[in-house]
């Protein structure tokens, strides 16, 4: 379980990028965070992740507090971010060092299999397609076994048909071992498909506009009257979020 | 298209290329024959078959392995002293603004300051023999190392650094596993471009500096007219050059950073 105490972040230039924010995720939950630009939201999932630390407030893994990057807390980001001179094997078990070699290769081997990419092993990265490379991605978050992932836009560079294949496919690997999921997006699509909550984040500073439950059972339709409900509710959240926006310090 | 038909024409592309290749060469060859027997003077410009004839010679008296031996190993020793010297510095400055700041404005000044300037002065404090034409091959081969290792640490894409840390690497873990391996791709193209600078520079130095090497060869061989000799020496300097180019190049594209190419 995740819980982010009071949290705030300035950045050494003075940008209040977040502003007491407070949350809990619970132990398998789906958390979608959506919120105009600037609204904190990659600035939330590097915070943590451990890559960045607040300026005030506390995160805590079950029951660790978040320090610096750890094992319990995998991320994936907009980019695939695949290490260029490793082979999708390589990539996929840069975090597994502290394990023997057999023990490593097989780990990699069912988390490549998991994202149906059992065979790209050996390929590299910029022998994949924009899809393969954020299944490579997602396969290196997930062969740490951490409890939470944290997705940071993860399938906003990918075209509509793929991006809905690779929604459903992370839906399917999260109920193998359900994982807490905290996924960022701009597409409101998205977090209803994918989240059991949704918190809209309004910017300048970042804070907590509104946080709504998606009581969809799953798997979802997305052509349902129920599904567009859902969508409305946060767009019409988000639109408030927007009109109080204020312009930032130039 | 399938494999099959993907390899054949690779292959038709591959054999249109050699074949282009050659026919280059065989018409410059006989332009260069056509010339010759135009001048009718072997000292201004022999025919190539002359050239061939000194090659058997120089090769049978064993006088041309010298002189190549002589040379490739000067190249060598300063091309090594000067990797081994530019790299580790490049990404040292690459990481510290500081040290950047006090090394650079040095580097800007004596960087324009062309190899062969720097022979007299070599002369001067080392004498003719080896050590100069060894200093001269590591100053040309110097800069262009230096320069595209320095591109190659500045590089550095902090997600790179970001996607790592967020594994567990530590920060010695990441001076091998992210530094290092970003800055490769440009620590390959400067020493590609740095043995080519090193073979031209160690003809300099030995035209001017040293009593053995392909470059010595060529200045003895026009003191004495031997107009075929410098075109042997000439030759060799120009196939040697393109094959230890080349080699590195393959060398590159298939053990250092084969990631960096499309297969
Ligand atoms: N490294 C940084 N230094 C200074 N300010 C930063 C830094 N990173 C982000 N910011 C600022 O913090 C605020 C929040 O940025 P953040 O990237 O978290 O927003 P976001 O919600 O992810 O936006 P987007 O939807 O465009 O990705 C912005 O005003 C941004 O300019
Ligand atoms: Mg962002």
């Amino acid at each position: 379980m995740l819980s982010i105490r009071n949290i705030g972040k300035t950045y050494p230039n003075g940008t209040a990028a977040l502003r007491e924010i407070t949350l809990d995720v619970g132990a398998g939950e789906i958390v979608a965070v959506v919120g105009g630009s600037g609204s904190g939201k990659s600035t939330l999932l590097r915070l943590i992740s451990g890559l960045d630390h607040p300026t005030s407030g506390t995160i805590d893994v079950d029951g660790t507090r978040i320090v610096a990057p750890h094992p319990a807390v995998g991320i994936v980001f907009q980019e695939p971010r695949l290490l260029p001179w490793l082979t999708v094997e390589g990539n996929v078990g840069f975090g597994l060092a502290h394990l023997s070699r057999p023990e490593r290769r097989h780990r990699v081997h069912q988390a490549l299999k998991r994202v149906g990419l059992a065979d790209y092993a050996l390929r590299w990265p910029r022998e994949l397609s924009g899809g393969q490379s954020q299944r490579v991605a997602i396969a290196r978050a997930l062969v740490a076994r951490p409890s939470v992932i944290l997705l940071d836009e993860p399938f906003s560079a990918l075209d509509a048909f793929t991006r809905v294949e690779l929604q459903d496919h992370l839906l399917e690997i999260w109920a193998d071992t359900r994982p807490t999921l905290v996924l960022v997006t701009h597409d409101i699509e998205e977090a209803v498909a994918l989240a059991s909550r949704v918190v809209v984040l309004r910017p300048f500073p970042g804070r907590v506009a509104q946080v709504s439950d998606v009581k969809l059972a799953r798997p979802r339709d997305r052509l349902s009257h129920s599904f567009d409900d859902e969508k409305r509710a946060i767009l019409s959240a988000l639109d408030t979020t927007l009109a109080r926006r204020a312009p930032p310090a130039a | 298209m399938n494999r099959r038909d993907h390899r054949l024409d690779r292959i038709r592309q591959a054999a249109l290329t050699i074949g282009l290749g050659a026919a280059g060469l065989a018409i410059f060859l006989a332009i260069w024959t056509l010339a010759s027997l135009k001048l009718d003077n072997d000292v201004l410009l022999p025919p190539p078959a002359d050239v061939l004839t000194t090659y058997g010679e120089l090769i049978a008296d064993g006088s041309l392995a010298g002189d190549v031996k002589a040379s490739i190993v000067r190249v060598f020793a300063g091309f090594f002293a000067a990797a081994s010297l530019a790299v580790p510095l490049a990404l040292v400055l690459a990481y510290s603004r500081i040290l950047r700041a006090l090394v650079m404005p040095l580097i800007a000044l004596i960087r324009p300051i062309p190899p062969i300037a720097w022979i007299p002065l070599a002369i001067l404090w080392m004498g003719l023999g080896d050590p100069p034409s060894y200093f001269i091959t590591a100053i040309a081969a110097f800069f262009p190392i230096f320069i595209n290792a320095f591109a190659g640490g500045t590089s550095l894409v902090e997600e790179h650094v970001n996607a790592a840390r967020s594994l567990g690497a530590s920060p010695l873990a990441l001076l091998t596993t992210v530094m290092l391996p970003s800055a490769l791709p440009s620590i390959a193209t400067g020493l590609r471009i740095g043995l080519g600078q090193a073979w031209m520079a160690v003809v300099t130095a030995e035209l001017v500096a040293a009593q053995s090497g392909l470059g010595y060869m060529i200045q003895i061989s026009r003191l004495s007219l031997e107009t075929s000799r410098v075109l042997v020496g000439m030759t060799v300097i120009g196939l040697l050059g393109a094959l230890m180019i080349g080699s590195l190049g393959v060398l590159e594209r298939r053990v250092i950073v084969p990631w960096h190419y499309p297969r």
